[in-house]
C-alpha cells in the first residue's frame, strides 16, 4: 500500500471512528469522508456520485454486477422457478415471472473464458440455474474480437462481462469497440424488433420497441486504473468493478460503478447503506483509502506507464532471448505496461516460484501445483496453449518501485534456476 | 499471532528441494542400469522417471537414479525416495517395495494433504521399474 493512502487513512481509524449513519458530530465526520471520497472517485471515472456503490473488495463487485442484474432482470432471487430438473438436480426448464421477458425462455449472458474467477464462477453458477451463457474465445493473443461479440448478441441477451486488462496475462481488451457494438444493437431494438407496419418494400414503418435498455455492459477493471482510462462515458461501459489492492490501496475494498437507471438486485440485505444495494456499516478509512489510491493512480497514470512500458518490453525481451524455449503469453503490446507472462517450458512453475523466493524475488505461476484446486490456468488454456505451457507459466508483475536493477538482478539468477531445474527435468517440449 | 511458517513446506522438503541427491544428469549410458520406470504427465504436471541397477547375487539396489520435471514437492519426494533406498548400500528390492507414500512424506517431516497423492510418485515409478525389471529376467 502507498504511504501516502496510509496517511490519508490514519485519522479513520482511532480519531474519527464515528458511524457514518449516525447523527452525531463524530458520525458526520465520518459521513463526510466517506461521501467526499465517493465524489473524487466520481469525477476519476467521469460518474456521478451516487452511481459509485462501495463493497468489501473486485469479487463482490463482480458479483454484484451479474447476480444484481440478473435477479433484478428475472424477479428476484428465489422467483426464478425451475419446473423440471435433470437428474443432478439442474433445471432443464425455468419460468422467469417478469412479464417483459415472458416471451424469452432463458436469458443470455456473455462473458470471455478467461475472466477472473469471480466473472467466470459467477456465470457457471447462473448457468447451472438455467440461464444460458456464451463464454467467447479469445484467440492466441488474449484479445476478445468485438466482431464476436456482435455475434453472440441475442434478443434475450441481458448482460455482457468483459474484463478490460486480463489479470495472468495483461491483455488489454477492446472495450470501447464492444461497447458500441452493444450501443448499436440496443439501438436497433436489441434484436427484439417489431414490424408492425412495412411500407410496400418491406421495410418497417413502425416498429414496437424503438430501441432496448438491454444488454448491459459490465467490465472487470481491477487491472485498469494504474495504466489505462478508466472514464466511464470515454469507455462506454454500464458497469465497472474497481478494487482497491491493485492500486496500492488497501485491501478488502472495491467499488461497483452502475450506470443511473441500472436496476440492482442486492447481495446482502440489511440496512439502507449504499442506497440498500450494500447493506452494513461503511469501511470508512478503507473507502478513504481507496480514494486516495485511485487519486494517485489517475495521476501518476501517463507518467507511470510510459517509465513502466519501456521496462517491460527490456525484460521481455532478455527473458525470451536468454532463456532457452521461452514463449511470451497474450499479445506483445496490447497488454498492461506492467505485466510479464512467459511459459518456460520444461521447468515447473511452482519450482521456478519457490526457487525465486528464496532469491527474494516474488512471481507467481500458472502451474496447478499452486491453486488449491490442481488445476492449472484457465486463461493460458484459453488462449490455446498446452496444460505444459500452464504449468510453466510466469507471471512478473512491475510496480512503482521497480526499476531496472531489479529486472537486471532477476536476469542474473532467473536463467541459473532454470538451467538447475532443467538438470534434472526428464521432460523435452518441442516448442 | 498464527506462527506462519517463512517457507511454504517443511525445512527437510525445502533441503531437498534446494538441494536434490541422487538425480540423473542428462541420458543413462548404455549398460548402466537394469530397468526403468516412468509414471505422471504433461498434463497434470508432475513426470517422474527412475532408473535402478540391481546387484543379481543379493537383490540389493546397487544405484537408484531419477529425474523429475514438477513441483517441490515432487522434487524432493524423488530426492528423499532415493537416500531412503540407497541408505547403508542399498536397500532389498522387497523391503524397498514396502515404502509407502506415508514413509516418503514422513521422511519429509509431512507434505499438505493436497499435494500427498500428486506429488509422490517416486516410490510408483520404482515400481514399474521393478516390474520391469522381473519382466526381462
Amino acid at each position: 500500500m502507498d504511504k501516502r493512502v496510509k496517511k490519508a487513512m490514519e485519522p479513520y481509524w482511532t480519531e474519527n471512528f464515528g458511524n457514518p449513519n449516525a447523527i452525531y458530530k463524530e458520525g458526520l465526520i465520518a459521513r463526510n469522508a466517506v461521501e467526499t471520497a465517493r465524489e473524487d472517485i466520481a469525477k476519476i471515472l467521469g460518474a456521478r456520485a451516487k452511481e459509485i456503490i462501495f463493497t468489501n473488495g473486485g469479487t463482490e463487485s463482480d458479483n454484484l454486477a451479474i447476480f444484481g442484474v440478473v435477479h433484478a432482470v428475472t424477479g428476484g432471487i428465489g422467483k426464478l422457478t425451475s419446473l423440471r430438473t435433470d437428474e443432478e438436480g439442474n433445471p432443464t426448464e425455468a419460468e422467469f415471472p417478469n412479464p417483459s421477458l415472458s416471451s424469452v425462455s432463458r436469458s443470455h449472458i456473455i462473458t470471455t473464458k478467461f475472466e477472473h474467477h469471480a466473472v467466470l464462477n459467477s456465470c457457471k453458477r447462473l448457468g447451472k440455474e438455467g440461464f444460458e451463457v456464451t463464454y467467447l474465445d479469445v484467440g492466441k493473443e488474449g484479445v476478445v474480437k468485438p466482431e464476436d461479440v456482435k455475434r453472440a448478441l441475442r434478443p434475450e441477451t441481458i448482460l455482457v462481462s468483459i474484463m478490460y486488462a486480463n489479470n495472468e496475462i495483461g491483455t488489454v481488451q477492446p472495450i470501447r469497440e464492444i461497447a458500441k457494438i452493444i450501443r448499436t444493437f440496443k439501438k436497433n431494438g436489441g434484436g427484439k424488433l417489431l414490424s408492425l407496419r412495412t411500407d410496400e418494400e418491406g421495410n418497417p414503418t413502425e416498429s414496437k420497441f424503438s430501441s432496448s435498455v438491454f444488454p448491459y455492459f459490465h467490465t472487470d477493471a481491477c487491472q485498469a486504473p494504474g495504466y489505462l482510462d478508466i472514464n466511464v462515458e470515454r469507455l462506454g461501459v454500464d458497469l465497472m468493478t474497481i478494487n482497491g489492492s491493485k492500486i496500492y490501496g488497501p485491501k478488502g475494498i472495491g467499488l461497483l460503478y452502475a450506470k443511473n437507471g441500472i436496476k440492482l438486485e442486492p447481495l446482502l440485505y440489511g440496512g439502507e447503506q449504499e442506497r440498500k444495494l450494500r447493506p452494513g456499516t461503511e469501511n470508512v478509512p478503507a473507502i478513504v483509502g481507496l480514494a486516495e489510491a485511485l487519486k494517485i493512480a489517475d495521476q501518476d497514470r501517463e507518467k507511470e506507464s510510459t517509465r513502466i512500458v519501456k521496462l517491460r518490453n527490456y525484460f521481455i525481451s532478455r527473458l525470451l532471448g536468454e532463456i532457452p524455449k521461452t514463449v511470451l503469453n497474450g499479445h506483445p503490446t496490447q497488454r498492461l505496461p506492467n505485466n510479464i507472462n512467459v511459459s518456460i517450458l520444461d521447468a515447473e512453475g511452482e519450482s521456478i516460484v519457490l526457487y525465486l523466493d528464496e532469491a527474494g524475488i516474488a512471481c507467481s505461476t500458472g502451474s496447478a501445483c499452486t491453486s488449491e484446486s490442481l488445476e492449472p490456468s484457465h486463461v493460458i488454456l484459453a488462449i490455446g496453449k498446452s496444460r505444459a505451457y500452464a504449468h510453466g507459466a510466469m507471471r512478473f508483475s512491475l510496480g512503482r518501485s521497480t526499476t531496472k536493477k531489479d529486472i537486471d538482478y532477476v536476469m542474473k539468477v532467473l536463467p541459473d534456476i532454470i538451467k538447475k531445474l532443467r538438470m534434472f527435468s526428464p521432460v523435452n517440449i518441442k516448442i | 499471532m498464527a506462527d506462519v511458517d517463512k517457507w511454504v513446506y517443511s525445512s527437510v522438503v525445502k533441503d531437498h528441494f534446494m538441494r536434490p541427491r541422487g538425480f540423473l544428469l542428462g541420458e543413462p549410458k548404455e549398460g548402466e542400469f537394469d530397468s526403468y520406470g516412468e509414471v505422471g504427465s504433461l498434463a497434470c504436471g508432475d513426470i517422474i522417471k527412475v532408473w535402478i541397477k540391481v546387484d543379481k547375487e543379493t537383490d540389493k539396489i546397487k544405484d537408484f537414479k531419477w529425474q523429475t520435471w514438477g513441483c517441490a514437492t515432487a522434487i524432493a519426494s524423488a530426492s528423499a525416495f532415493a537416500e531412503m533406498i540407497m541408505k547403508n548400500d542399498g536397500m532389498k528390492i522387497e523391503e524397498a517395495m514396502n515404502i509407502k507414500p506415508k514413509d516418503i512424506a514422513d521422511y519429509l517431516g509431512g507434505l499438505p494433504a493436497r499435494k500427498f497423492h500428486c506429488s509422490i510418485l517416486a516410490d510408483k515409478a520404482f515400481k514399474k521399474a521393478v516390474e520391469n525389471y522381473r519382466n526381462k529376467k
